[in-house]
Formats: structure tokens, C-alpha cells, sequence
């Protein structure tokens, strides 16, 4: 952590300067956008500042109580934000259970994976590598799952005659939707995908762009980043597949009838 | 026994209905739209949950999975869906059944080669189809063509009861005739109930054994 120059609030004022800047060119142009923005920057402050203490005091003291409430809390906040996304929720919780099951599986058990084998800390749960790990994992493999399970329920809600005619010809419910499925799980992984294609060329990811700007060697950065972008795609592959099975399922009852009445409209 | 009865089945919008169909019987039901013929056809074919038993031969549908029983009881929807590009792509594991383009066999090893004297012509050729239909295009289809295709795509199924939702509903006069034509003779070689909603009371006079009217969510004979 040595030679990064420290920001005084000086200098966030100047930056803030550009949103304000921003904030009253939307007023000029009647865009209706200022006050969205400002207040979205003021919560930016707020919501940052405050995980920066809780950060400092889960780092101040390692205890494994915490720190897993803190990864609860995040992983439910992702389920939520998961489920926000959707146009069509399932009802009666079953969307929001099924979103933080599915980011449990992108982001928490891959996290866990890349710190007790890959990673090592002393101990395994040490904050400073678990927060953030889980942290971008569950922001990133959230894209995904979202996306794939809006396309879903948005298919077969459009699609529904095709199912039903392919349930009435004697098809089962997996197979009446096997080409609806495959495309939602396809749509939930090519962003992920076109990014690792794409990264270092037209984009260089967040992480690498922090630990240079902290002083670390670019060469060890990028092996960070490496693991990341692995642990982000596999993670958004299997919290994708589980997310489009269990809502699949979760529209059809055991006499394989499709049941768009267990979404929202 | 009854090919299909059914006790106290109800649906979103009437019931109870209780009534049977003979092996060989066509029973025409006909009613107000939104009366909810649709919604008993649906439920005959266990698309939707409803209360109260539908049997088959005296089996009752729960003693098998819902695919296998849709597989028996063959719904034809109003509006035919189709989810390909190609005609032949819906035909798939049934590549068999096209080949020889009869009319599906009728019990394991009788097929309408050994049970009909009428002279062989394809099931598909009947309805107006040659044999090249499977290359098509399905935007290439009218919506008559594709209630006809919808309608032998059911039949490769060898269904034992046919529910039927406005088949001819879609084409003109010459192709209602050999629509109705095709229906009749698969329900005489199979011995296929059949479940035939229509508007149109000629119709109904032309192929069916008997009438039944909606009227107060309840069913009536018509004489």
C-alpha cells in the first residue's frame, strides 16, 4: 500500500465539481435527469463512506461472526437486487428465494473456492481478500442472472401458445422449453463472455486499474484479474443455469402444466 | 365403457360437467363465445388444473404422467403454433410416420393398408398437402394450410380422443370438406372419440352423433 497519493476532500470536491457541472447542463437541456443525478452521487458518498467504516472495523478485528453477517447481508442485498430486475416476478417470494439461492451459487460458494484453494489467506475468511472477492462476484454474475431469467419468464409469457401446443402434442415441460431455455441461458452469458474476449483490449477491468494505481506491479495485477475473470464466468454460468432451472420449474406443477399464473403481470 | 367420461369436472368458468363419449362417437359441443368451450377442451387435455376425474377406456388420467396422457387426448388448439423455420421440423421423432404418409396405424400391427378398402392415399395428400410440405417454410404457410398441417401433426400421434377446437374454422369450403372427410374416417378406422366445438350448425348436422349446447355453465342436449 505503499506510494498511492491519498485523495484529501479537496480534491473529491473537484470531482464533484464535474457532476454538478453535469447536474446543470441536464437542468439547461431540460433533460430531467439533475435531480436523479445528484441524488444518486449523494448516495454514492454516503453508501461508499460507510462501507469504508465497516470495512475498517471488520479488518481491525478478524472474527468469523462478522464477517459471514456482513456476507449475508450482501448476498441477500444481491438476491433482492436480482429479483428487482425482473419484469415478471415470480410470486409469493419464490423469486427473490430462487435469485439469492442462484447468487449464493455464482458468487458465494466460487468465492469460497477461490480462497480456500486458489488464494490461501491466513486465516481463509480474512476480510481483506473474502469482502472484496464476494463483493465482485456477486456485482458481476448479478448481470447475468438477471438477464437470463427476465428473458425466460418473458418468453414464455409470449411464447405460450407454442408451449402449450408442444405440451398437448406429448412433449414434456423440459422439452416444450428446451429452446426457450437454452436462449435465456445464452443471453445470461454471452455479455460475460464477450467480456473476457474483449478485456485488456478495449477494457481494462476495475480490479487490475485499482492494485496498479496502488503501487503493485502491473504483471501481478493482471494475474489477479485473470482469476477474476474466471471466477466471474464460471460463476455467472452455474448461478445462470441454476436461476433458469429452478424458475422453469417453478412455472409448470407436477401434471406438467404451464403456470404463467405464478407470475406477477 | 366410454372412451372418455368425465365427473364433476370444472373449469374457471362452468361446471360441473359430466358426460361420456363412445368409442367411434363424435359429440359436437357449441355455445356463446366466452363460454367456455375452450376452457373445457383444455381441461379434458389437462392443460389446466380442475376438480373432478376424466377417464379413458375407465382409467382414470392420474394413473399416468400428463405427456402420455395429452399423447391420448389430442388437443387441437384454435390457433395453431408453430416454433420452427421448417414444416419438417415439427414432424421430428414422428420421421417414421411421414414416410409412409398414411393415416397413423390403427392398433399395434393393423395399419389403414390392412383395415380400409378405400384406395391408399396419403393422409397428408388428402388434406392438400404433396410431399415436398416438410421442406416448406413455415411464414410460407396461409393460416388455413397451417390448421390443416396442425391437424395431421395431432393425427401422427394416435391420439384415442380428438378434442377439437374450430378445426375448419380457418378454410374455405372445399378444404372443410376434406378436413371433416380425414376426421371421419381416422375416428372410424381408430375407433377415436371425438370432442368437435363448432359454430356452425351444418356442420355440426355433418359430423356429429350428437349435440351438446353450453347453457348456464352447464351442458344440454340438443336434439
Amino acid at each position: 500500500m505503499n506510494g498511492i497519493i491519498q485523495l484529501s476532500p479537496l480534491d473529491l470536491s473537484f470531482a464533484a465539481l464535474l457532476i454538478l457541472a453535469l447536474a446543470g447542463l441536464s437542468f439547461r437541456l431540460r433533460l430531467g435527469l439533475e435531480k436523479r443525478i445528484l441524488i444518486s452521487a449523494a448516495r454514492t458518498v454516503i453508501q461508499l463512506t460507510l462501507i469504508g467504516f465497516v470495512l475498517k472495523a471488520l479488518f481491525a478485528h478478524v472474527q468469523f461472526g462478522w464477517i459471514s453477517l456482513m456476507a449475508l447481508v450482501m448476498l441477500l442485498a444481491a438476491g433482492y437486487e436480482v429479483t428487482s430486475r425482473q419484469k415478471h416476478k415470480l410470486r409469493g417470494g419464490w423469486g427473490f428465494g430462487i435469485g439469492t439461492t442462484s447468487m449464493f451459487i455464482s458468487a458465494f460458494t466460487v468465492t469460497v473456492f477461490a480462497l480456500a484453494v486458489i488464494i490461501g489467506p491466513e486465516p481463509w475468511y480474512a476480510p481483506r481478500y473474502a469482502v472484496p472477492l464476494l463483493g465482485m462476484l456477486l456485482g458481476n454474475t448479478m448481470n447475468g442472472i438477471s438477464l437470463s431469467v427476465n428473458h425466460l419468464t418473458q418468453n414464455m409469457r409470449s411464447q405460450r401458445a407454442i408451449i402449450e401446443t408442444r405440451l398437448a402434442l406429448g412433449q414434456t415441460k423440459s422439452e416444450a422449453i428446451a429452446d426457450i431455455r437454452r436462449e435465456s441461458i445464452r443471453t445470461g452469458l454471452i455479455p460475460i463472455i464477450n467480456a473476457m474476449a474483449a478485456a485488456g483490449i478495449v477494457s481494462l477491468p476495475g480490479m487490475m486499474t485499482g492494485q496498479i494505481l496502488a503501487g503493485n506491479l502491473p504483471v501481478d495485477a493482471v494475474k489477479y484479474q485473470i482469476m477474476i475473470m474466471f471466477m466471474v464466468s464460471a460463476g455467472t454460468g452455474f448461478g445462470t443455469l441454476a436461476a433458469i432451472w429452478m424458475t422453469s420449474h417453478r412455472l409448470f406443477d407436477d401434471r406438467d402444466r404451464l403456470r404463467l399464473d405464478r407470475l406477477n403481470i | 365403457m366410454a372412451r372418455l367420461s368425465t365427473e364433476g369436472l370444472r373449469t374457471q368458468v362452468g361446471g360441473p360437467f359430466s358426460f361420456s363419449v363412445e368409442r367411434g362417437e363424435c359429440l359436437a359441443l357449441s355455445g356463446p363465445s366466452g363460454c367456455g368451450k375452450t376452457l373445457l377442451l383444455r381441461a379434458l387435455a389437462d392443460l389446466d388444473p380442475a376438480e373432478g376425474t376424466v377417464l379413458l377406456d375407465g382409467e382414470n388420467r392420474n394413473a399416468m404422467t400428463a405427456p402420455q396422457w395429452r399423447m391420448k387426448v389430442g388437443w387441437l388448439p384454435a390457433e395453431s403454433a408453430w416454433w420452427s423455420e421448417m414444416v419438417g421440423d415439427h414432424f421430428r421423432g414422428q420421421r417414421s410416420d411421414i414416410r409412409g404418409q398414411q393415416l397413423p396405424s390403427i392398433g399395434k400391427d393393423e395399419t389403414l393398408a390392412t383395415r380400409s378398402a378405400v384406395p391408399q392415399r396419403s393422409c397428408l395428400e388428402r388434406l392438400g398437402f404433396g410431399e415436398d410440405v416438410m421442406s416448406w417454410r413455415i411464414e410460407r404457410l396461409s393460416t388455413g394450410e397451417k390448421q390443416r398441417l396442425a391437424l395431421f401433426r395431432l393425427l401422427l400421434n394416435e391420439p384415442q380422443v380428438l378434442l377439437l377446437d374450430e378445426p375448419t374454422a380457418a378454410l374455405d369450403v372445399s378444404n372443410v370438406w376434406k378436413t371433416e372427410e380425414v376426421i371421419s374416417e381416422y375416428r372410424k378406422l381408430t375407433g377415436a372419440a371425438v370432442l368437435w366445438v363448432s359454430h356452425n350448425p351444418e356442420q355440426i348436422a355433418r359430423v356429429a352423433d350428437r349435440h351438446l349446447m353450453f347453457k348456464n355453465g352447464g351442458l344440454e342436449a340438443v336434439e
